[in-house]
């Protein structure tokens, strides 16, 4: 029988000493992170090359492929800059010449939390598209910053820091030059300044973002 | 083998999780993960091979450590090792089936939470020998899944002309039917000999 070792098992030792408690559940503490750590390390490779397989798949969304000859998802650096967002680049080159970038860009402003975006600008600063990775706005509402939900994402492109001029790269009952999603102004004033600052910092760091090397610490660390 | 029992009892064993006990049947536990994935047959199936692998490792690793587990810190000690499995369980989904992962993702690292785990855990493996708690394992696994799968394939025939199906309370309908089902068989067998 099963169960024949029912009064065997599990016995009440409760004059044990308490060190032996606790000593037992290090043990369980140390057995699970050997089998966690055995997990990730046989599934870490394939897992990032799953996501690099998936951020191909959204970076052609916003960087025509005829644009480039290099593998931008490989191509990529993470750069945290004393004083400025941290951001994750890809780079986009042709015959080894920088010829654009897609930077991630994080708007903390969003009606219901924050919104992600994908900014690509080519070298010499124009908007190539801008999409939303992932958002909470109001589904029906919000949402419509998505770009298979409206067309108003796609406004952005070939647009650039001067045009329209810096100054009014802002809603226009903000006073400034781009229109509204009806319904959705502050999903829409979030993209849009999220998507100035991603342009802003291109300017600035342009000469950096190519030279660093793909996956370098430097790249990291952000010096 | 070391355990000198009987085919009968093994038998017993790995069919009271399918059928007399069935997790999402008999026990009504795991019910959450039950009704919100079970939307079509490939998600359903994804997840109750999950459960499976995680309830079977988790009995073998329990039965075999049975005697050094402390009772004083029994609760933790297994909560430990589900959730060391259900970690496990995640990557190697997310490595092997990325897929599937963007569907079910959610709700792999929510197996831990599943009653289902932790009572073969504490009530069966924590008391057995290997064998008996591995096929204890592989049993509840299996109910679990199978319930899934049916769910799932009631749910996908009928959303696609009844929307009400693939919403939530279309699973609880069709769980409903599942358990009236069950206990309809259950009673014609008890009657009848």
């Amino acid at each position: 029988m099963a169960g024949q070792e029912q009064e065997l098992g599990m016995p009440v030792r409760a004059n044990r000493p308490g060190w032996q408690a606790v000593a037992s559940l290090a043990g369980f503490a140390a057995a699970a992170g050997l089998v966690v750590g055995l997990a990730w390390d046989s599934a870490r490779e394939r897992i990032a090359d799953n996501e690099a397989r998936r951020v191909l798949v959204e970076l052609s969304a916003v960087l025509p492929a005829a644009l480039y000859d290099n593998e931008p998802h490989r191509d990529m650096i993470r750069l945290a800059l004393p004083d400025d967002e941290p951001r994750q680049i890809w780079r986009a080159r042709r015959a080894g010449k920088p010829v654009a970038a897609v930077l991630t860009s994080l708007a903390p402003d969003g009606y219901s939390g924050q919104i992600r975006l994908l900014v690509a600008v080519t070298i010499d600063g124009r908007i190539l598209g801008v999409r939303v990775t992932s958002h909470s706005e109001t589904p029906g509402i919000g949402d419509v910053i998505e770009a298979d939900k409206s067309a108003w994402i796609g406004s952005f492109d070939g647009r650039s820091l001067g045009e329209p001029e810096e100054s009014r790269w802002r809603l226009r009952k903000d006073g400034g030059d781009i229109d509204a999603i009806t319904g959705a102004t502050i999903s829409s004033r979030a993209v849009v300044a999220a998507t100035r600052r991603a342009m802003q910092y291109f300017r600035r760091h342009r000469e950096d973002i190519f030279a660093i090397p793909a996956g370098s610490p430097a790249a990291t660390s952000g010096d | 083998m070391t355990v000198p029992a009987s085919t009968g009892s093994h038998r017993e064993i790995f069919l009271s999780g399918i059928w007399s006990n069935s997790p999402g049947m008999a026990q009504l536990l795991g019910l959450c993960p039950l009704l919100a994935v079970s939307r079509t047959l490939v998600a359903g199936l994804a997840l109750g091979i999950a459960t499976l692998l995680v309830v079977c490792a988790t009995n073998a690793l329990v039965s075999l450590t049975r005697h050094w587990i402390d009772a004083r810190v029994r609760l933790p000690a297994l909560v430990l090792i589900i959730a060391a499995f259900v970690t496990s369980v995640d990557l190697l989904f997310k490595a092997w089936w990325f897929e599937l992962y963007g569907e079910i993702g959610l709700f792999i690292p929510l197996i831990v939470t599943n009653c289902v785990i932790l009572s073969r855990a504490e009530a069966f493996a924590s008391r057995n020998p290997l064998l008996p708690s591995l096929l204890d394992g592989l049993g509840h696994g299996l109910g679990f899944l199978l319930v899934l799968a049916a769910l799932g394939t009631v749910r996908e025939l009928l959303g696609n002309g009844l929307l009400v199906a693939s919403l939530p309370p279309g699973g609880f309908f069709a769980l409903a039917g599942l358990i009236a089902l069950r206990n309809f068989i259950q009673h014609k067998r008890t009657a009848d000999p």
